[in-house]
């Protein structure tokens, strides 16, 4: 039994469309479990009803055990993080890191301990008198956080805390929150858009489009084996190669371009008589070696990235892009060759969506790592 | 940008005659009330200036009583208005509840009825409730602002959802949160709303001539009709400085407040 | 048995509470929110919705001097008023008095604010000076005017008389008093309407003049094509108030003519003031309450609908 659980949740605004639908889940205690999709995807959404700022309009959400769907706010135990941080704008940062002590009527002596702790903890124990609109973007998010780490809440909840910093502070602070997490044993809930955060902070992510799971996992899992063709178009970057493709006698045509031997044992039974769609990653499309499955192809841009080198190259209809380690003088309209091995494929059903087969070299990869 | 200078003389000189055509009725008043009333009747320049006017007025009526009327039933209508419209528009901006809509346009319905039309019973109530002649009859009916309430409410919605969310989450109710959160973060629109307040209670003319009979808390303006009348053909001297005591407050007020209210007036009306 | 009963329970009853509890809050905030609008919905209650139903009720009867309701006349009240020259002329002078009052205060208004929204040195001063009619209330207006229109020692006779012009009675010329009470409520209600209009002109955007100066546009061009348009959300709100002000005046009346002479400023307010206080005729005052109440119904109703066709919102 997780610490929270979520069965079959559903949420709907004037009982009409879904804005989320059959939401099953459980996260554990200590957990940093991360809620990634676009935006409309209900993540927020769902956030929100775990917090108990919206109602939940079908399902069970439990919270260490007890059914907590009723539930206002304040009896949730849980502290959140807001984007824009959510700082009284009247009060100072000490006022603002007490706020939430004060309205539980904790005692003053305990208070100022909880302050001084907190405030040590963040580096804030300059900043204590100023207002917030005194601060820094950065120094703000923190007496953010700092507000739901003095709240002692075992559960904390963070919707898009880092999207109103710049990239190089919010490469920081994502460590930051990581290690305090780590550090207070907390549980996380946190909500993103953005899959870099996703894959760096969680230790387990799940990825929601339309209301609708599209899977939950540890991040090597969801980047290896995604389920489908939005995960794996939705993790990594840049984005995984696709192509249309089918077998044709031993051979595997992608977008009626590539012509890729298929040897017997990879053939496999279920490949057969299916509209497939094959996902490649650009770090698997290397330069091309005298081996099987070379491929000449024309560079239509290069994007020189200093330790290494993105090409861009059309296979049909589609652009895909190869990823060099190091730096490749080419330019625009060069041939180069470039190696595309079935091993390193993901093969997904057309019509569905859904993985048929992960890489395999992937696979082998996961062995070596234990 | 800059202007040319010849452009900028013109604006000068438009503005200057403007500023002295819309200023000097006030202008002609308060230089009457230092003067003696013999300058005023001859129309001649004045001789000599004194504030003899003023010991008059002061002297022959109870304006300091009517002064301090005013004060009060300003006071208290603003402070009224401040507590009600607050209140309504926190209940708008931050509270779901059904027939919250419904409400709310009953309050846009209010700024259709005129005062004026629903003044006879308005008198009667007052009179069977006793309170004429009482501080509650010229201001309790005028709490309830609909003006103030979407001034307030336009302002309430600028405060961030998340601050009302994560007090929430902190445990701290509705009414705490009005007090402590809102009505701080509000400040400035709150003092416009006062001044205006002020200002218009403080001009009322209608009202506290029906519900006051006497001087117990008869207003200024209506003392000032009341010199008026009495002195009208013999001492414009002293009518004037009555009449400049009257707008000395206002005028403060105005000055002081110029920039919130015309931002406060602004906003409350156009949105 | 013993074992599993408990089990079961703990699953199922939350289930059936939290129905019950979230039905609960419904109602629990619906009487917060309730309880947050009841001082304002009270107020309003008692001193506005009330007194206007009242009003309409009175507007069918006789009255005692007590306002108590004697002999019920049905439609007579509203017979007699309409048939009445007094009312007509009291419809008459109303009507005139907008139109007098309205059109020439908003454009005076926007002259002094288009001249006061550019950035000069001392700009603030004359905001100020312009402003400042604000402040000063209905009676001391009444009372400055009512010098200057003064017959002998009044300041604009005095003007008339030293360019050689014959001296007016203002305030009991027949021809002439609506006028005198016109120029005292526009001079009266300047102040206000600069004020929101030049809140209204500062909130235009700069760089709507900043690229027409790229594009070399005149002075007039500008305000035409720029200022007139964006400022229409102001200038709508300013014209529906300005109306909605002149249809309510009394202040100026009772100090500078009391409705006369000849009945030439009984504007409707004053009208209905007189009916009801100083003749007792609380019947009849109603009926003539009723008809301002529906006028500015219809006022307003016009101008939203007209507001919506012609103004130009961002």
């Amino acid at each position: 039994m997780g610490y929270i659980e979520l069965m079959d949740i559903s949420k709907s605004y004037n009982k009409q469309s879904d804005v989320l639908n059959g939401i099953d889940l459980q996260i554990e205690k200590g957990e940093f479990f991360v809620l990634v999709g676009p935006s409309g995807s209900g993540k927020s959404t769902l956030l929100r009803m775990i917090a108990g700022l919206e109602d939940i309009s079908g399902g069970t959400l439990k919270i260490n055990g007890n059914i907590v769907n009723h539930l206002p706010p304040k009896d949730r135990n849980l502290s959140m993080v807001f984007q824009n941080y959510a700082l009284y704008p009247h009060l100072t940062v000490e006022q603002n890191i007490l706020f939430g002590l004060n309205a539980k009527k904790i005692d003053k002596a305990t208070q100022k301990k909880r302050l001084l702790e907190t405030a040590e903890m963040m580096g804030l124990s300059d900043l204590l008198k100023r207002k917030p609109r005194e601060l820094s973007g950065g120094q703000r998010q923190r007496v953010a956080l700092a507000r739901a780490v003095v709240s002692d809440a075992p559960l904390c909840l963070m919707d898009e805390p880092l999207s109103n910093l710049d990239a190089k502070l919010r490469a920081n602070m994502r460590i930051e929150i990581r290690r305090l997490q780590k550090k207070l044993g907390l549980t996380m809930i946190y909500v993103t858009h953005d899959q870099v955060e996703a894959m760096t902070m969680g230790d387990r992510i799940m990825v929601l489009n339309d209301g609708i799971i599209q899977q939950v996992g540890e991040p090597i899992a969801l980047y290896n084996k995604p389920s489908n063709l939005f995960v794996a178009t939705f993790i990594g970057s840049p984005k995984m190669n696709l192509g249309k493709a089918k077998l044709k006698e031993s051979n595997l045509v992608i977008e009626d371009v590539f012509t890729i031997p298929f040897n017997h044992e990879q053939i496999l039974a279920k490949f057969q008589n299916r509209q497939l769609v094959v996902g490649i990653r650009a770090e698997h499309i290397p330069h091309g070696a005298e081996k099987d499955g070379v491929q000449t192809v024309e560079i239509v841009n290069v994007e020189q990235l200093g330790n290494e080198t993105l090409i861009s190259f059309e296979v049909g209809s589609k652009l895909w892009t190869a990823k060099w380690l190091g730096q490749w003088l080419v330019g625009v309209g060069d041939r180069v060759p470039v190696q595309i091995s079935v091993e390193n494929m993901c093969f997904f059903d057309e019509d569905t969506g859904n993985l048929i087969q992960a890489a395999t070299s992937s696979l082998k990869r996961e062995v070596v790592a234990i | 940008m800059t202007m040319p200078i010849s452009k900028k003389i013109l604006f000068y000189f438009l503005l200057s005659i403007s500023a002295l055509v819309v200023f000097a009725p006030a202008l002609l008043a308060f230089v009457m009330s230092f003067m003696d009333n013999k300058d005023i009747m001859t129309g001649s320049l004045p001789q000599s200036l004194s504030f003899d006017n003023y010991i008059k007025a002061f002297e022959q009526f109870p304006l300091l009583k009517y002064l301090l009327n005013s004060f009060i039933v300003a006071i208290a209508i603003t402070i009224g208005q401040l507590i009600l419209s607050s209140l309504a528009a926190y209940a708008f901006v931050f509270l779901e509840f059904k027939g919250r809509d419904l409400l709310f346009f009953l309050f846009i319905a209010t700024m259709m009825v005129p005062f004026e039309a629903s003044i006879i019973p308005n008198f009667h109530i007052i009179r069977d409730l006793g309170w004429i002649d009482q501080y509650p009859g010229l201001t309790v009916p005028f709490f309830a602002t609909a003006f103030g309430t979407f001034l307030l409410r336009q302002n309430f919605k600028q405060i961030p959802k998340e601050l009302r969310e994560a007090s929430q989450i902190a445990g701290m109710g509705d009414f705490k949160f009005y007090l402590k959160v809102v009505l701080p973060v509000a400040k400035t629109s709150l003092v416009t709303l006062g001044a205006y307040g002020f200002l218009t209670s403080w001009n009322m003319y209608l009202w506290p001539l029906l519900s006051t009979t006497n001087d117990t808390v008869r207003t200024v303006q209506i003392g000032l009709k009341q010199l008026q009348t009495q002195e009208q053909l013999n001492d414009w001297g002293v009518i004037m400085s009555g009449a400049i005591i009257v707008i000395i407050p206002t005028m403060i007020l105005l000055f002081l407040g110029q920039k919130q209210l015309q931002k406060g007036l602004t906003e409350g009306a156009i949105k | 048995m013993n074992m599993s009963n408990p089990m079961i329970e703990s699953t199922e009853i939350p289930e059936i509470n939290y129905e019950s509890v979230k039905r609960k809050q419904r109602i629990r905030t619906f009487a917060k929110g309730m309880l947050f609008l009841l001082p304002s919905l009270l107020l309003f209650g008692v001193f506005l919705f009330y007194p206007l139903f009242k009003t309409l009720y009175l507007s069918f009867f006789l009255t005692n001097a007590r306002g108590e309701t004697t002999v019920f006349v049905g439609l007579q009240n509203y017979l007699g008023m309409f048939a009445s020259p007094i009312f007509h002329q009291s419809m008459k002078s109303t009507f005139l008095f907008v139109l007098y009052t309205v059109p020439t205060t908003i454009i005076i208004a926007l002259f002094l604010a288009v001249l006061a929204n550019e950035k000069l040195k001392g700009i603030g001063f004359f905001r100020t000076i312009f402003t400042s009619t604000m402040g000063i209330s209905v009676a001391a207006a009444s009372v400055f005017w009512l010098y200057l229109f003064h017959p002998s020692i009044g300041f604009i006779n005095g003007i008339l008389e030293m360019i050689g012009m014959e001296s007016i009675g203002w305030l009991t010329d027949p021809k002439w008093a609506l006028i005198a009470v016109a120029v005292t409520t526009i001079w009266m209600n300047l102040g206000f309407t600069f004020l929101v209009l030049l809140g209204g002109l500062q909130s235009i955007d700069s760089y709507l003049y900043e690229s027409a100066d790229i594009d070399g546009a005149s002075y007039f061009y500008k305000l035409r094509r720029i200022t007139i348009p964006m400022l229409s959300p102001t200038l709508f709100f300013v014209i529906t108030v300005t109306i909605i002000n002149a249809f309510q005046t009394f202040g100026q009346i009772d100090i500078l003519t009391q409705g006369g002479p000849q009945n030439t400023t009984n504007l409707i307010v004053y009208s209905i003031y007189r009916e009801a206080f100083t003749n007792y005729q609380f019947g009849t005052a109603s009926a003539q309450a009723i008809v301002l109440f529906v006028i500015i119904l219809i006022m307003t109703i016009i101008q939203f609908k007209l507001g919506e066709r012609k103004v130009h919102y961002q």
